[in-house]
Parts: C-alpha cells; sequence; structure tokens
C-alpha cells in the first residue's frame, strides 16, 4: 500500500513520519502526476487559502474529485476544510465530502486547545475505548453533515469535529501531532476495504 | 502523552503554540502595514501575516526609536484576513507583549527589528499563552530562546535589506553545529552547552531529534523566489519576507511567485517559471555596505 500526504503546504512531514512508523510507503505529493499510483491521500493541517489556492494553480482539482471516487483521502484541519461542500465564504474548495464546515469556529490561537475525544470507531477497530487526544489549533468545526456523510466524534458540548462518507474522512484536530496512531491505522484499515 | 488521552495542561499548551508554527510549514509569512495589504497578501497564498506599522526598510530609513505598532492597526488587520496574524514586541518589553496578547494576535514576534527594551534580557515568554517566534544567528542563541518559551525560530538575517546573505549565514550556522552536534559523544554535550550558552536538555533533545525541537524558519533579506527556495533547500521550514514583497514593483505577482518558489523549491523548472517578469524587487542595500551600528541582527543576547 501507498499512501501519500499532499505537500503543497502544511504539517506534512508529521504525517508522513505517523505513516512510516506504521510500515507504509509514503510519497509527498505536489504535482497531479504523482497521485497515480497511490492507494490513498492525506490532506494535511496548514492554511487552507494557501492549500486551496495552490491546488487550483497547479491543476489538483479535477483529479482530485477523481481520485475521491475511487479512492480514500483524508483531511485533517485544513484538509477536512478542503473536502467540504460548504464552508459559507469563498475560497477553493475540493466539494467531494457533503459537510458544511466554519473555519477558525473556536477563535484564534490563544483558544486552541487540546480535549480528550471518545471516537467510538476507533473501538470498533479493535482499538479499545480509551479516549483520543483531540490537539485543536485554530480549528474549524462541523456545522452539519449530510446524505452519506455520518458524524463520528463530538465535543463533550456537542460540538461535532469530525467525519466520515465511505473511504473519505474528516477531522477537525490533527492527530499527526500525537503520539497516538489509532486514526492513522482506521484510514489505513478504510482504504484496504473494497 | 498518557493512556487515556490526557496531557497535563502545561504541556498541551505548549503543543498548541508548536503546533500552529507546525501548520504554518511549507509557508510564506508576509510583512503587511495596511489591512489591504494583508488581504493582498491572503490572496496570494501567505499563510500568515505580520501586522506592521512601517516594513523594516522604511524603520531603518526612519531612523529613531521603533516600538510595537499601534493596537488599533493590528485590530483592523485582523479583521480583514481570516490566516494568523502576528505582531511585534520589542525584545524585552513584556508589556507590549501583554498588550498584543490582550487584542488577541495569534503569534508574538520577540522582534530585533524593533529598538530593544532591556539590554540583558529577553521576555519570559512561558509566561503566555499566545505564542512566541524569535530570532536566532546560531544554535545557542536559538536553544536560549526556546529555553525563554519560544515555540517558533527564525533565522535574524539582516532585516529590510533585501540582501539574503545573513540568513544564509544565519541558516547555515543553526543547521550546521546541529549537524556537528549529532555526530557528539553524550559526554561532551555538557561542555558544548556551557560554551554555546544554551540549556543542557535542550542541546540533548536536539541531538536526539537531529533538528531544532520547534519549527524554524528563514528571515531577513529574502527579497525573490529564488531567496526563499534557497533558504527551503538549505533546510528550514518555511520562510518570512518583510520589506521584499510591498517594496518591490509588483506585490501581488511578486507574492504569489515567493509562495509558489517555497512549495516546489526543489524544482528548477517551476522556479523558473514563477521568476518570470516579476517587475522591479526591491532596491535593497548590501549588509556590507552597513555600519556596525545599523545591524539589527546584533540585538539579542
Amino acid at each position: 500500500m501507498k499512501v501519500g500526504v499532499l505537500a503543497l503546504q502544511g504539517a506534512f512531514v508529521e504525517h508522513m513520519a505517523m505513516l512510516a512508523r506504521l510500515g507504509v510507503a509514503t510519497a509527498e505529493i505536489r504535482l497531479p502526476e504523482q497521485l497515480a499510483d497511490l492507494d490513498g491521500l492525506i490532506i494535511p493541517g496548514g492554511e487552507s487559502t494557501t492549500i486551496g489556492k495552490l491546488a487550483e494553480k497547479y491543476g489538483f482539482m479535477e483529479p482530485l474529485r477523481q481520485f475521491a471516487q475511487e479512492k480514500g483521502i483524508w483531511g485533517t484541519c485544513a484538509g477536512m476544510i478542503f473536502l467540504a461542500k460548504d464552508i459559507g465564504r469563498e475560497q477553493p474548495l475540493l466539494g467531494v465530502m457533503d459537510i458544511v464546515v466554519e473555519r477558525n469556529a473556536f477563535g484564534r490561537q490563544v483558544d486552541s486547545f487540546v480535549m480528550p475525544l471518545e471516537v467510538p470507531v476507533l473501538g470498533e477497530n479493535g482499538d479499545g475505548k480509551r479516549p483520543f487526544p483531540g490537539v485543536f489549533i485554530r480549528a474549524p468545526r462541523l456545522v452539519a453533515a449530510k446524505g452519506e456523510a455520518q458524524i463520528i466524534t463530538r465535543l463533550p458540548d456537542g460540538t461535532a469535529v469530525a467525519a466520515q462518507q465511505g473511504k473519505l474522512l474528516a477531522t477537525a484536530f490533527h492527530p499527526e501531532l500525537t503520539d497516538d496512531d489509532r486514526f492513522h491505522r482506521y484510514f489505513l484499515r478504510l482504504l484496504q476495504h473494497k | 502523552m498518557s493512556e487515556n488521552g490526557q496531557m497535563n495542561a502545561q504541556v498541551a499548551n505548549f503543543k498548541v503554540k508548536v503546533g500552529l508554527a507546525q501548520m504554518l510549514k511549507g509557508g510564506v509569512i508576509m510583512d503587511v502595514v495596511t489591512p489591504e495589504q494583508a488581504q493582498i497578501a491572503e490572496e496570494a497564498g501567505a499563510v500568515a501575516v505580520m501586522a506592521l506599522e512601517r516594513v523594516p526598510a522604511d524603520i531603518r530609513a526612519h531612523g529613531g526609536v521603533a516600538r510595537m505598532s499601534d493596537p488599533g492597526l493590528i485590530k483592523e488587520i485582523m479583521a480583514a484576513v481570516t490566516i494568523p496574524v502576528m505582531a511585534k514586541c520589542r525584545i524585552g518589553h513584556f508589556v507590549e507583549a501583554q498588550i498584543l496578547e490582550a487584542i488577541g494576535v495569534d503569534y508574538i514576534d520577540e522582534s530585533e527589528v524593533l529598538t530593544p527594551a532591556d539590554e540583558a534580557h529577553h521576555i519570559n515568554k512561558h509566561a503566555f499563552k499566545v505564542p512566541f517566534v524569535c530570532g536566532c544567528r546560531n544554535l545557542g542563541e536559538a536553544l536560549r530562546r526556546i529555553g525563554e518559551g519560544a515555540a517558533m525560530i527564525r533565522t535574524k538575517g539582516e532585516a529590510g535589506t533585501g540582501d539574503v546573505v545573513e540568513a544564509v549565514r544565519h541558516a547555515r550556522a543553526v543547521l550546521g553545529e546541529i549537524r556537528r552536534l549529532q555526530s557528539m559523544p553524550d559526554e561532551e554535550l555538557m561542555t558544548y552547552a556551557k560554551q554555546i550558552g544554551a540549556p543542557y536538555e535542550l542541546v540533548k533533545q536536539t541531538k536526539e531529534l537531529g533538528r531544532l525541537p520547534v519549527v524554524n524558519f528563514a528571515a531577513g533579506g529574502i527579497a525573490t523566489p529564488a531567496d526563499a527556495a534557497l533558504m527551503m533547500q538549505l533546510g528550514v521550514d518555511g520562510v518570512f519576507v518583510g520589506s521584499g514583497i510591498f517594496k518591490s514593483g509588483d506585490p501581488a505577482k511578486r507574492a504569489r511567485a515567493i509562495v509558489e518558489a517555497v512549495t516546489h523549491y526543489n524544482n528548477p523548472e517551476i522556479l523558473a517559471k514563477v521568476s518570470e517578469n516579476l517587475g522591479e524587487p526591491m532596491v535593497g542595500r548590501t549588509v556590507m555596505s552597513l555600519p556596525e551600528s545599523e545591524r539589527l541582527a546584533e540585538r539579542g543576547w
């Protein structure tokens, strides 16, 4: 299996390190033709406006929409925003997940936080029920998940912060900034489903 | 991190401070002096802006005491864009930092570009919830700043010159010292820490990681896409561009080109393409021509 990490801007190295630790072949993706031999793709955290503009400029939009039809994509933070259909403002979006997202939903950097999360799907993956450390940095939130998209975890106050739609996964927080590899293993298992 | 998903509050706090800098990697942080410039920067793909009253080239030209910018201006810039906004305070001026934290900036640059307020001490950055970035010329200086709580480091370079030579010197110094540190046996680390004036635990951690424990950008004199890619190839995580964009002939175009150059820093064909027809670069001043008293990088202890 080979998993790419979109390396236009942001924290792609952290995802690559986590995948390498799990024994998966990885590649930094900077041009659309590099998507060809991948089984899955991670869109990392970073600035969603920067990633979107570079993706548009370098011809990624249609190839990524095509990729999402056949293979798995996981977006963390800025990646979640980029996957969404609607964020209530104008910027380049893939629109492949039927989710509504609000950017900077918790405020500015001084409002960034770490919060343990209950994530039932990780338990179903045979990974026990212990909470997952959610690192939220100028994070977005899910306003709504429609159609096939399902919310898979919420903050204690009910705010939705992760969703899944088939092999597409979106998290408002950053599993790549923790030592906990359960979300990465969950994504890898999704990629193995036919 | 413990098994049950909890982290103690202090560790969590430093993690989110460093975490924002991790999200800025592979990106360009641009100096802006008006809300309109901030929007041009965001539109061009900047990952953050540095809100200032004057870019470093004008601070040089203006002379006199350079202080924190008017909080009213910084707030206007914060309201104009969705990307993170940074602002500068003077070295050691912890009250300017308190003010910047109170208005909610996303990062504070304790910067040698402003006139230092303390000739011996930097701010205790652990005392703040907002993260700090600080300049350095070498590994010892970088680790002293991290010891004081900086969650991000940048080379100082020589701001407001458009001459990249000092940024190269400082990046080579930091990265070269890390390479030498990695080949040192552990029993030499304490003496090395003493020699470079750095906290022992951070020296040890840097050796183990093979890099600084926080994100490391280049700054000070970057004026072209090629300058930005040069710094990236030397091994930094991203770049600050100060006067280089809004002191050039076509700021929006140059800003876009530098953003693309940082992403594709290893692809000369793309670098050639984005470097075409950018108009006049900032005029610049060679660092060699600056008298000692005008060299900003000497500030910081």
